[in-house]
Formats: structure tokens, sequence, C-alpha cells
């Protein structure tokens, strides 16, 4: 009956503690939710495979001459592609989720507001680590050797997660403010295409017609590819490495005040 | 302990346990609710009657920090909704019209997620799960994912994940809609014991059975507004008096009985068409008497006599003056589901 861990009433808003505590509540719940409904990790694990074989296929001997040398190239490039269109899936789910009779009941609980997002972002990494270990196995199984050896392998695993949880909170904002769990995905996929595809992620930017090379070569997925690349193949941390990192932290610092605000409104 | 110490402490600062001033909520164009006044004293079950649309949900998500007041103030045990939110949330246990209970999980899982949140440590969290689980009788289906989940568990569940604080008030958000009449009464006997309990609970129907049966207090809300307010009894009385309802052993004797009725009463009464029954207003109990023996005299034999206080159904309908109440809701009902 006795319920010490919360003593007297609290006319506060939570602590930073209570906050982390709740989040992590959330994002255990989050991954219940993975294990009870495996199928919607269909994305995170067919995606890398299919993605990575397809265009090794397609674009390798066009591109590179052949598949063992467009390799290098391209797992960087399809890692990211499929780890950020993984993070789509953050602001659908958060969408679907808020309009549950459950989230009233997070709601009328007394704990920490801003839970309910932390988790569910929180458990998405679980998601992008899954998506990042598919496509360099998928790699490897096709020939793919990075010559930067395991540790930078490791390190390119960890800077995509944390770039594309970065991302996710610019789905999670369309998914607060989004009224229905399929308008979320339409709008998603029209800032995640130019991103993805108007990048140096499949072809040398070079290529490209000068509008399109320009915006290629200030897209942060450039960033993010050639980072992940020099990290690889070279392993090298270089001023890609940082751009990528201050990108990520630019794009948290404005949609996270932004989520959390639409979010606290609807709350 | 400490916990539950004050929150005793706190509710004894105050004689209500909710007080709702000019509550108003706006969607739109359309005033959802306006100008609900609510007093729910402390340690009674309270409900709050009305057909669907009348503002009765609204209302509640309001009291219960889910919605922003769009004018009026709304205390719960003296603390305000707005001013200190946080606080009554600690105060409050919330039942959703549509169980608020996460669909993919199990319901052992469910309890043990709100109790984390609650602030439970992991074995305490799973102990509540379990002596929660026994005494609302869904220990075998702890496991199992509540898609699989009737609805009268479901609302089980429900219930069971807003009394894991032990809340001294808790909101019930039409608590038996749906459920078949051998659960809804399971479902009243755990209400009740709640209140045994010392908690006070705050319940929305459209059944007027259900009000009738279970609250000590009543609001009846239509269009947004309370139209009228007090016990069972007093609601019904501000309706009208008893009314007295007579059936004859043969068909014939109906016309004789009829004027008999209307002689010794001096009232101008009805035949209804539902078994012949003669149904005349009872003003006078003394009255009464002289017909039965009015009766006898003329040797007419009865079926079967009885006085009736209006139900709430009647009551109901002269106070919203709704015509079809009961197939109103059937349809609203159909479309929310």
């Amino acid at each position: 009956m006795s319920n010490t861990s919360t003593n007297a009433l609290n006319r506060q808003r939570s602590s930073f503690r209570q906050s982390v505590r709740n989040s992590f509540t959330m994002a255990y719940r989050g991954l219940i939710k993975i294990k009870r409904t495996p199928e919607q990790l269909i994305d995170v694990t067919l995606q890398p495979i299919l993605f990575t074989l397809m265009f090794t296929y397609i674009f390798g001997g066009a591109i590179a001459g052949n598949v063992s040398n467009y390799l290098p190239i391209i797992i960087p490039g399809i890692l990211v592609q499929t780890v950020i269109t993984t993070s789509v899936v953050t602001g659908v789910q958060l969408r679907e989720d808020m309009d549950k009779g459950v989230f009233d009941r997070f709601k009328s609980l007394p704990i920490a507001r801003i839970a309910p997002l932390a988790g569910s972002l929180l458990a998405d990494t679980v998601r992008f680590t899954i998506a990042t270990t598919l496509t360099f196995t998928m790699g490897y199984i096709m020939g793919y050797r990075p010559e930067g050896g395991f540790s930078f392998l490791l390190l390119a695993g960890l800077l995509v997660i944390v770039c594309a949880w970065a991302v996710s909170w610019i789905f999670a904002f369309l998914g607060v403010i989004a009224r229905t769990a399929s308008s979320v995905q339409g709008m998603s996929m029209i800032v995640l295409f130019p991103l993805t595809f108007l990048s140096n992620a499949f072809v040398p930017a070079e290529t490209l017609p000068k509008l399109l090379e320009w915006f290629s070569n200030i897209n942060p997925v450039s960033h993010l590819v050639t980072a992940i690349r020099e990290l690889t193949n070279s392993g090298i941390v270089g001023w890609d490495f940082a751009i990528s990192l201050i990108g990520a932290a630019v794009i948290v610092a404005i949609f996270a005040p932004l989520t959390v605000r639409a979010y606290m409104k609807r709350a | 302990m400490n916990d539950m110490m004050s929150k005793i402490k706190i509710i004894e600062n105050s004689e209500y346990a909710v007080q709702a001033k000019g509550l108003i909520k706006q969607f739109g164009d359309h005033k959802a609710v306006d100008g609900v006044d609510l007093r729910v004293p402390k340690g009674m079950i309270y409900g709050v009657l009305g057909p669907n649309g009348a503002g009765k949900t609204t209302s509640i998500r309001m009291l219960a920090t889910l919605l922003k007041l769009d004018g009026g103030t709304a205390k719960i045990f003296g603390y305000d909704v707005e001013k200190d939110p946080h606080l009554v949330r600690q105060l409050i246990g919330v039942t959703g019209q549509y169980a608020s209970v996460d669909e993919s999980l199990s319901a052992t899982e469910n309890l043990i997620i709100f109790s984390r949140l609650l602030g439970l440590g992991r074995k305490e969290a799973k102990n509540k799960a379990v002596e929660l689980l026994e005494e609302f009788g869904l220990t075998e289906a702890a496991k199992r994912p509540l898609k699989h989940f009737s609805g009268g568990m479901r609302r089980r569940l429900d219930l069971a994940a807003s009394l894991i604080s032990q809340p001294p008030l808790i909101f019930l958000d039409e608590p038996t809609t749906g459920l078949d009449p051998r659960t809804r009464n399971q479902m009243w006997e755990t209400i009740r014991r709640l209140v045994n309990g010392g908690s006070t609970v705050l319940l929305t129907t459209q059944y007027l059975q259900e009000a009738d049966e279970l609250a000590d207090r009543i609001a009846v809300i239509d269009r947004g507004q309370v139209v009228a307010e007090g016990t069972v009894n007093e609601v019904k009385q501000s309706v009208g008096s008893s009314s007295l309802h007579l059936s004859m052993k043969n068909d014939n004797d109906k016309q004789r009985a009829l004027s008999l009725v209307e002689k010794v009463l001096n009232v101008q009464s009805t035949v209804s068409m539902e078994g012949g029954k003669i149904i005349a207003p009872m003003k006078d109990a003394n009255r009464m008497t002289d017909l039965l023996l009015a009766f006898r005299e003329a040797d007419i034999p009865l079926e079967e006599f009885s006085v009736q206080k209006p139900t709430l159904d009647e009551v109901f309908l002269s106070i919203t003056g709704q015509t079809n109440v009961g197939s109103d809701n059937k349809d609203s009902q159909e479309v929310s589901a």
C-alpha cells in the first residue's frame, strides 16, 4: 500500500530527475509495444536489406565501374537514407498514440508532461540501431570491407543514430501538429525525399546540375554521408563529422522546443 | 504511507471534492459547456446525467485537467485546476469513456507502467499490479494482450489503473456504457465499494437507472447547462407527484372503472395503451381508500394496483423537453462506436 517514493503532495512541476525517470518508463512502454507488434519493424528490417541489394546492383556498374568499387560509396549512403527514413515512423506513431484513450491517462497522471514524447523518441533509437546493424551486415555479406576497421564502423553507426534521433524531432513535430497519422506520413515524405536524394548519398555531387549541386553541398545529409564515408573507409574523424553533429544539435535546438510547446498545448 | 497521510490531510481542508463555477468550453461556434456549476461533497457518488452531447464528458475533462477552461473556475479539494494542475493530478483518478489503457500491452504491463509512472519501484509496481488484478478478477487474463479482452474486462482494468495511487477523487466517464447487465452490476458493486473506502466518485451516465441506483446526488445536464440538481428524490419530486396505475381483470370493466376513478378522485384520467392500464395522478393518498371501496361496491375485480413515483426517465424528459431520448442515444452510440 505504501508509496514511499513520492512523499508529500508536490505543488511544483516535476523535477528533472522525475522527468528522466518518467521518460525511461515511457521508453520501456515503447519497447514492449515493439515486442508485441513486431510487424512494425518491417520497415527497419526489410528496407536495409532490399535497398542495399537493389541500389548496389542497379547503380554499381554505372557509377563506379563495378559493384565492389561502389560498395564503399553506397553503403554509407544507403545507411543514412534508411535510418533517416526510419525516423519518419516516430511522427506517425506518436500521432496514432496521441489519438488513443491511453494518452488521456498519461495526461491525467502527475508525471512530467514531456515524458510521453521523450519516451517514444528514446524507444525509437532501438529502431535506428536495428536499421544500422542490418545495413552494415548486408554490406558485409556483399563484400564490403571498410578499411577504417571495426571501431570506426561503430563510431559511424553511433553518429548516424544520433543524427537520425535529431531528425526524428522534425517528424515528431509534424506528428504533434498533424490531425491524422496518414497526413504525417505524407508531409514527412515531402521533407524526406529532397533531403535524402538531393545529396551525395548515391551519386557524386559533381555530376549534378549546378543548382542541385549547390543544394547537395549545403544539405546536412551530404555532410553526414561524407562523415560516415571518412570514418568507415579511412578512419578519419573529419570536419564533416563536426558539421553533422552541429547540424543535429541545431535541429534539436529548433524542433525540440517547438515540438514540446505544440505538444503541451494539446496535452 | 506518507503519501496517504498527506492526501488525507489535504482533502480534510476542503468540504467539497469538486467545486466548479460557471464552467465554459467553446469548440468553434459551439458552446459545449455553457456555465456549469457543480458542487460535489466529499465521500459520495455524484452522478452527472444527460443525453449524448450534453457536455458531460467535456465538463469532466476540464475538471480532470485534460482540457483548458474557457471560462469559470474549478477547484478539486480546494485546489484550482488551472493554477495547481500538477497537485490536482495527484488527487484524482480518471477513467475515460473509451478505455484509457494500452491496447497492445497486457493487463499486467499496463498496470506496471502506470505504477512506475506514479513513482513506485520495480518490485512495488509488480506487487501492485498483482494485487489490483486479483481485486478486479483479472488474474487469469493478466498476460493476455488487451485486444482479446471483453468490454467489461477492459473497463475493470481501466478502473483498476485509476486506483493505483488510491486517489481520493475518481472521475468515471460513462463507466457502464456498452456493458451487459451482469458486468454492469459488477461494476456498480465495485463503484459502491470505492465509496465505502472513503473515496469520492463523480460519474457521468446517460442511463437514468444507473444514477437512480448509484448516485447520492445528481445533476442533470442538457445543452451545456445544469438544468436540475439535488438528491435523486428531490429531482424526482421537482417534476411532479406520484401516479396511480390500475389494471382490471376483465377488459369489459374498463369504461366503468374509468368513470369511477374520475368521479371519486375528481380528476381526468387516461387509459394508457400498454395493457389497458388506467393511470391517474395521485394528489391525495387518502382518497385511495374511497376509490378501492368504490371498486368493491361496483364489483370490478382488479388485476393490479400500484402507486408509482415518477421514474428518472420521466423526470429527464420533462426537464430536458426531449421527446425520444432513448432512440436518440442509440443513434449517437452507433455513430461513436
